[in-house]
């Protein structure tokens, strides 16, 4: 029982995040070796620069997730954020940010009310959420805009710029709300709230918690973190179209799994989220350096995702 | 719960309260879809045989696609992969069809049926092997099998058999009996007898309290990977539906049809939660949602509105549905 092995792998139970991180330098050894080279300061760049607008939008899907919910509405509030703010651009650069944002606030509010009040399962408010939300944005998109719009200069540097040539300007951002969301979720008493109610909601309800003001704030920041994720991938690739977001939901949902946070709710970190959202867009470049047509990188993608959360459930997760 | 009130001997005069408190939601949903009926009736006063069996047509897809969801969440899960499955069974179909005349193109339906069943049967095996959440699993796989379907068919390509076609298309008998709906038949042709059967009953014990039904013999993991092959094959007949409705091969076709599948059984009274529901709130629930870009056509409103408005009608529903059943526990 004691043995070397079983205590290694409580130590790797305890701390799953080093496998996590194994994992992903494992990648980028993958990639020196199938291109010698390859693996240099811009390539950091680049996955950083591409998994910035993931980590963020995967932000706001941990919150949801860890009070065993699911928000499968981020990447429609991602695309409608982006798309509002480049189309209203021309009238007001802060004005159109704003407006971008207060979409994922709104939907955010609506999809926790939803959830909180009307006790509707997260999974059906959302995805009906997502439809509205996509369909109001196809209804506008005919109504106010004849093409494409353009990205303004502030959001292109946030979401696509770099200084010193190589950090990217997203990562501060990301940095920044990452820094926020560790430390408030453990040591604030509204992220131990929401480890609470995913571990035990009738537990929290009798403990005298209004859980549904705790559940309509924490959609209400998934819906925000959406809509910056939005914007920041809007950024990166300098444009915003009706389709924009859409490929990330599956790597959004991905990211909290691989990161190892319960989908259940009640146990899991950000900090896995962030080295999953990683392992995510290396595994994107490794794809992409096979050189195989795209087809068969999505069926990759989908097949390893569920190789790395079958992993994680069977040998990491078990008590 | 249900079972322990059957099993009570109850006078015949609250028979129709326990049928309209059991089947409720399922006569509303059919009251509502006659009002829509009506309603396009009454702005399109010339509705005839054609509006009627477009209707048949529009919706036939979607009907099998939210047989298929009913299945797998009677089995207690979820499958987010079946928009891509039906476009699998599609591709597969035209390809396998293209140049070949309509004996050739019923054998191969057949095949494809088998393969696609089969390929639902994996997204099972696939979450009772790794013990991954449903939901997981089959966002993943609805990756792979889309991926898949582009690799059978890289891009829409037209060439299925008239006659494969006017299995749908036509009607029989008067224009007023589509064919659109005697292929729905196949539904209570494999649903009846397999709930009906020990292994009907297993995906219904599997999905309502699995502890109680693993502790009464009920082989769950079984249950569960049949409930997913089951919800396969019905995908698959709605891509050999799209195929017939359509003509042609989509490989992209498929992801329309998982939000709506998934809300028509919302709206159709099934709980997510798993182990409650039949067949027939569903498939209405599908017409319902088939006739509401028709109506807004015949009212001259651009049907771009149609998704919104599908989306606000469920999260109405849903949110109507949540506060019935707060209002009954005070």
């Amino acid at each position: 029982m004691i043995g070397t092995p079983a205590r290694t792998m409580r130590v790797l139970q305890q701390h799953s995040i080093i496998v996590l991180l194994a994992l992903l330098l494992g990648l980028a050894l993958l990639i020196e070796v199938i291109r010698p080279g390859a693996v240099n300061a811009n390539w950091v760049s680049n996955i950083l620069l591409f998994a910035a607008p993931l980590g963020i939008l995967a932000a706001g899907q941990t919150l949801v997730v860890l009070t065993g919910g699911i928000d499968l509405s981020v990447a429609n509030v991602a695309t409608a954020a982006a798309y509002i703010m480049a189309s209203q651009s021309p009238y007001g650069v802060w004005r159109s940010i704003f407006l971008g944002l207060l979409v994922g606030v709104v939907v955010g509010v609506i999809n926790g009310a939803g959830v909180s009040v009307f006790k509707v399962q997260p999974l059906i408010m959302t995805l009906a959420m997502g439809l509205v939300v996509t369909g109001s944005l196809n209804v506008y998109a005919q109504a106010f805009a004849r093409s494409v719009p353009g990205v303004p200069d502030v959001i292109h540097v946030l979401g696509g710029g770099t200084v010193l040539g190589y950090v990217p300007v997203s990562l501060f951002l990301w940095a920044l709300l990452a820094a926020l969301l560790i430390v408030g979720l453990r040591s604030t008493g509204y992220g131990r709230l929401l480890f609470a109610l995913g571990d035990n909601p009738e537990a929290v309800r009798l403990a005298g918690v209004r859980s549904w003001q705790v559940l309509l704030a924490n959609y209400a920041a998934c819906g925000l973190l959406s809509a910056v994720a939005g914007l920041v991938l809007a950024g990166t690739v300098n444009a915003a179209d009706l389709g924009l977001a859409n490929v990330l939901l599956l790597p959004s949902v991905a990211a909290v799994v691989i990161g190892g946070t319960s989908i259940f709710g009640g146990s899991g970190s950000y900090s896995g989220t962030v080295v999953g959202a990683l392992i995510l867009t290396v595994l994107n470049s490794v794809l992409t350096l096979l050189d195989v047509p795209d087809a068969v990188k999505q069926v990759l993608y989908g097949a390893i995702i569920v190789v790395l959360a079958a992993a994680y459930t069977r040998v990491l997760a078990q008590d | 719960m249900a079972t322990a009130v059957a099993a009570l001997p109850r006078p015949s005069g609250l028979l129709i309260r326990r049928v309209l408190r059991r089947q409720g939601w399922t006569i509303a949903v059919h009251v509502l879809l006659l009002v829509l009926l009506g309603v396009s009736v009454a702005i399109k006063p010339d509705y005839g045989a054609f509006e009627w069996s477009s209707l048949a047509l529009g919706a036939l897809p979607l009907a099998f696609a939210a047989v298929a969801q009913t299945v797998v969440v009677l089995g207690g899960g979820i499958d987010l992969s079946v928009g891509p499955l039906m476009a699998l069974a599609n591709v597969l179909a035209v390809r396998a069809m293209l140049g070949h005349d309509f004996n050739y193109a019923l054998v191969a339906s057949v095949l494809v049926l088998l393969a696609v069943t089969l390929a639902g049967a994996v997204n099972g095996a696939a979450i009772v092997i790794t013990r991954v959440p449903d939901i997981v699993i089959t966002l993943a796989m609805s990756f792979v099998w889309a991926g898949v379907a582009l690799l059978v068919l890289a891009k829409p390509t037209p060439g299925v058999p008239v006659e494969f076609q006017n299995l749908a298309q036509g009607s029989t008998g008067s224009p007023w009996i589509p064919n659109a709906f005697l292929v729905l038949l196949i539904v209570p042709l494999v649903w009846f007898p397999l709930k009906r059967s020990r292994l009907g009953l297993g995906i219904y014990a599997a999905g309502s309290e699995r502890n109680a039904a693993f502790r009464s013999g009920v082989n769950i993991s079984l249950s569960r990977l049949l409930a997913y092959a089951v919800g396969g094959f019905f995908a698959a007949a709605g891509g050999l539906a799209l195929t017939m409705t359509t003509g042609i091969g989509a490989p992209l076709a498929g992801n329309y049809y998982t939000l709506s599948g998934v809300s028509a059984i919302v709206l159709g009274g099934v709980s997510l939660a798993g182990g409650r529901g039949g067949m027939l709130g569903p498939i209405a629930a599908a017409y319902i949602l088939a006739l509401i870009p028709a109506d807004l056509i015949y009212l001259g409103i651009d049907p771009n509105y149609g998704q919104m408005i599908q989306g606000v009608l469920i999260v109405l529903v849903v949110m109507a549905g949540g506060l019935g059943m707060l209002l009954r526990r005070r």
